[in-house]
C-alpha cells in the first residue's frame, strides 16, 4: 500500500518536472500552444512503474550493502572470470571474433570498432595512473594530443613515416608525463585533479594559439595513413589495416599492464594509492612510483594519439577537449579501476552505446548519463573488479600454520 | 659494541611548542627497549622524527647497522631510513587494506628486490627467480607471525590482532636491522598479548634484530624490555631496567600522580 502511494507521488512529480518540456508546446507559425496531455499520461504511467523497479534495486543493494560488492549478478562474472578454464575460452573467443571483426563488417562498423579499441587503449594506460596508482587524472588527453601532434608534425616537417613516430609519440608522451609529473608529486586527491584538469588545457589552448607550429584551430589535414610495404590501400583496405594495428597494441597493452600489474612496480604503485605513508615507510619512494605511473600512463596515449592521427588523417585542438578526458576517465571508473578485463568491457559499453543510441538523437546524452548515474548508484565498483592475484609457496616445507594462532 | 640506534639531544618543535626536549637514547643490538609515558608524551612524534616522517628541529639521530657503518638519519626521507633498515609499525593499523595478506608483506620487500619496469614486462629468468623468492620469503615471514592460513585473504578482512601482526611481518619484510612497534598491543585481548609478546622476544633472538617498542600495556613491556625509556611532556624522565624503573618516583609521579602527603 505504502509503496503504491510512494509511487503515485513519484509519478505525479514527475509529471511536475516535466511538464513544460513534454506538454506545452509553442507553436511559432500559427501562433498557439499545444497541448499535448499524452505525454504526461506516458510519463505519470512510466514513472510509476519504474519506480517500483527503483525501490527493488534499491532494497537489494541495501541487503547486499556492506561486504566487498559483489553480490548477484557481478558476482557470478567474478566467479567466472576467477576461473581459469572458464576465463581463457572465453578470452580466446573474444579475440577470434575481434580478429576476425573487419573482414565481415562494412566501413563504418570497422571504424567504430577501431575507435573502440584506441580508447580501449587508452583506457588501459590512464587506467595505470588512476586504477593502479590512484593519482585521478583529468588531462589525460593532453598526452593522447601530443601523440596525435607528433606524427602529424614530425610527418609534416621531416617526412617521418607512421613507424618511426609510432615510439616517437610513445616517447613524447612519457615525457610530458613526467614533465606534468614533476610538479604535482605533493598533491593528491582533489588537488592532483585540479591541476591535472589545468594541465589538459593548457596543451589544448597552446595547440589551438601557437598558429605557426600547429597551425591552430584549422588543425592539421592530409595525414598519411600508416604505410603497408609501399602499397596503395583503398580507404576501406586502410581501415582494416588500422584496425589490425590498433589491435596488435591493444594486446601488446593488455600484456605489459597485466606483467606490471603483478610486479614490484604494480604492487607498489597499488601500495602508494591504499596509504602513502605506510608505502614509503615500506621503503618505496614515493616520488619515483608516481613518476613512473605518470610516464607509463601517458606513453600509451601518445602512442593511441599517433594512430588516431594516422586513422582520422585530420586532427584539430578539437579532438582533444576535456570531454574526451572525461569519456577515457568514465571508461575506466565504469569497467572497474584497475581491472584490464573491466576496462574493455567499459571502452566497448562507452563507445558502442552511445553509437548505438543514434536512433534516438535527442535522448542520446540524455540516456548516456542515465546510464552513468546508474551504475554510479548500483554498482560503484565498476563492472568488474579487480581481484587480486592468489600466490602458491613454493618452499620446501610446507607443514601447517605455526604457533600463536 | 656501538648501539644500533642513537639519539643525542633531539628536539622537536612545532611552532611554539616543544614536542620533544633534548631527547636522548641508546637501542643496543640485540635488546628490546620500550618507550612508556603517558599519552601526549611525545613517543610517537619521537617515531615520526627516527622514521624520518618529521625533520627534527636539532639534535642527531644516528643509525648504526650491525655492520659498522653510521649514518646520521635527521631529514632523510622515510623510504630511505627503511632502505638503511630500520622499520617500523604504525599505531593506528595502516595496512594496503585491498591488497592480500601476502601481497602486504610482498610490498614490504620492494627496496631489497630490484626489478626494474623492463624486468617486469620482459619477466626473464631473472625477474622471475626474484618474484619466486619474495614470494617465498613473505611467506616464511607470514608463518613466523602465524597467518599462514590467510595468505591470500584480502587483508582487511582480518582479525584485529591478526592485522597487527601482519604489520609486524610486513615490517620484517624490508630486512630491517632495528623495528620499531607503535602500541603493538593496542586493542589486543589478553592471549593475543601474551602471543604477542612471545613474537617480540623471538624476533629478537631467533632474528637478531633491535627492537624499539612504545606501549601501554604494562605487563608486555615489564615482561620482556631489556631496557625502559619513560618519557613525560616531551622530556625523558627515568631510564633503566624494568625494575628500576618501576620503582622511580618519578615514574609513579607522573602515572599516579603526586603523593598527597609528600
Amino acid at each position: 500500500m505504502l509503496g503504491i502511494k510512494r509511487s503515485l507521488l513519484v509519478s505525479i512529480w514527475f509529471m511536475f518536472l516535466t511538464f513544460p518540456l513534454l506538454v506545452i508546446r509553442v507553436n511559432t507559425v500559427e501562433n498557439t500552444v499545444d497541448w499535448r496531455f499524452m505525454n504526461m499520461l506516458y510519463v505519470g504511467v512510466g514513472s510509476f512503474f519504474l519506480s517500483f523497479v527503483w525501490r527493488y534495486l534499491m532494497e537489494r543493494r541495501a541487503r547486499g550493502g556492506g561486504r566487498s560488492g559483489g553480490q548477484g549478478a557481478g558476482s557470478v562474472m567474478q566467479r567466472v572470470l576467477g576461473e581459469k578454464r572458464i576465463f581463457y575460452p572465453i578470452a580466446a573467443v573474444v579475440a577470434l571474433a575481434a580478429l576476425s571483426f573487419p573482414l565481415f563488417s562494412d566501413a563504418y562498423q570497422t571504424n567504430v570498432m577501431i575507435s573502440t579499441l584506441l580508447y580501449v587503449m587508452l583506457g588501459l594506460g590512464l587506467n595505470i595512473v588512476v586504477g593502479l596508482a590512484g593519482l585521478l587524472d583529468l588531462g589525460y588527453v593532453a598526452f593522447y594530443a601530443v601523440g596525435a601532434y607528433a606524427y602529424a608534425l614530425l610527418n609534416q616537417h621531416f617526412g617521418l613515416g607512421f613507424w618511426t613516430v609510432l615510439p616517437l609519440g610513445g616517447l613524447l608522451g612519457a615525457v610530458c608525463g613526467v614533465l606534468l609529473g614533476f610538479p604535482v608529486l605533493r598533491l593528491r586527491g582533489d588537488y592532483l585533479a585540479i591541476v591535472t584538469l589545468g594541465f589538459g588545457e593548457i596543451i589544448r589552448l597552446v595547440l589551438e594559439n601557437w598558429g605557426d607550429f600547429t597551425h591552430g584551430p584549422s588543425g592539421i589535414a592530409n595525414i598519411p595513413r600508416p604505410g603497408l610495404f609501399g602499397m596503395d590501400l583503398s580507404i576501406h583496405d586502410a581501415a582494416i589495416y588500422i584496425y589490425y594495428i590498433v589491435f596488435g597494441m591493444v594486446l601488446v597493452t593488455i600484456f605489459v599492464v597485466n606483467r606490471l600489474k603483478n610486479s614490484r612496480i604494480g604492487r607498489a604503485w597499488l601500495a602508494l594509492k591504499e596509504d602513502e605513508i605506510a608505502c614509503q615507510a615500506m621503503g618505496i619512494d614515493k616520488a619515483k612510483t608516481k613518476l613512473t605511473a605518470f610516464a607509463l600512463g601517458s606513453t600509451w596515449a601518445g602512442f593511441a594519439g599517433v594512430i588516431f592521427a594516422a586513422k582520422t588523417t585530420f586532427i584539430n585542438p578539437a579532438c582533444f577537449t576535456f570531454l574526451e578526458s572525461a569519456l577515457i576517465l568514465s571508461i575506466v571508473v565504469l569497467g572497474g579501476m584497475g581491472s584490464i578485463t573491466g576496462v574493455i568491457v567499459g571502452a566497448l559499453v562507452i563507445v558502442v552505446l552511445p553509437e548505438s543510441l543514434r536512433d534516438f538523437p535527442q535522448f542520446r546524452m540524455l540516456l548516456f548519463g542515465a546510464i552513468l548515474v546508474l551504475m554510479m548508484i548500483f554498482r560503484p565498483q565498476g563492472f568488474i573488479s579487480t581481484e587480486r592475484k592468489k600466490y602458491e609457496y613454493h618452499g620446501a616445507a610446507d607443514e601447517t600454520p605455526a604457533e600463536g594462532e | 659494541m656501538a648501539a644500533v640506534l642513537e639519539l643525542n639531544k633531539v628536539c622537536m618543535d612545532f611552532g611554539g611548542l616543544r614536542a620533544l626536549d633534548e631527547v636522548s637514547l641508546r637501542v643496543e643490538p640485540s635488546q628490546i627497549v620500550a618507550l612508556i609515558g603517558p599519552n601526549g608524551a611525545g613517543k610517537t612524534t619521537l617515531f615520526n622524527c627516527v622514521t624520518g616522517i618529521y625533520d627534527p628541529t636539532s639534535g642527531d639521530v644516528l643509525l648504526n647497522a650491525p655492520g659498522g657503518e653510521s649514518r646520521r638519519v635527521n631529514g632523510l626521507k622515510p623510504n630511505k631510513v627503511t632502505e638503511l633498515g630500520m622499520a617500523r609499525t604504525f599505531q593506528n593499523i595502516r595496512l594496503f587494506p585491498s591488497m592480500t595478506v601476502l601481497e602486504n608483506v610482498m610490498v614490504g620487500c620492494h627496496c631489497r628486490m630490484h626489478a626494474s619496469i623492463l624486468g617486469a614486462v620482459v619477466k626473464g629468468p631473472g625477474a622471475r627467480a626474484e618474484e619466486r623468492r619474495v614470494v617465498d620469503f613473505s611467506y616464511e615471514l607470514l608463518r613466523l607471525v602465524g597467518l599462514t592460513r590467510w595468505v591470500n585473504e584480502i587483508s582487511s578482512n582480518l582479525p584485529y590482532g591478526a592485522q597487527r601482526r601482519l604489520e609486524i611481518a610486513r615490517a620484517m619484510a624490508t630486512e630491517p636491522y632495528l623495528v620499531l612497534l607503535d602500541e603493538p598491543a593496542a586493542g589486543m585481548n589478553p592471549q593475543e598479548t601474551d602471543d604477542l609478546k612471545e613474537l617480540i622476544v623471538r624476533i629478537r633472538d631467533t632474528w637478531s634484530k633491535s627492537i624499539l617498542l612504545i606501549e601501554h600495556d604494562m605487563s608486555l613491556v615489564m615482561g620482556i624490555s631489556d631496557r625502559i625509556y619513560v618519557m613525560e611532556y616531551g622530556r625523558l624522565i627515568a631510564e633503566g631496567s624494568p625494575k628500576e624503573v618501576s620503582e622511580n618516583p618519578a615514574v609513579i609521579k607522573a602515572y599516579l600522580g603526586e603523593d598527597l602527603d609528600a
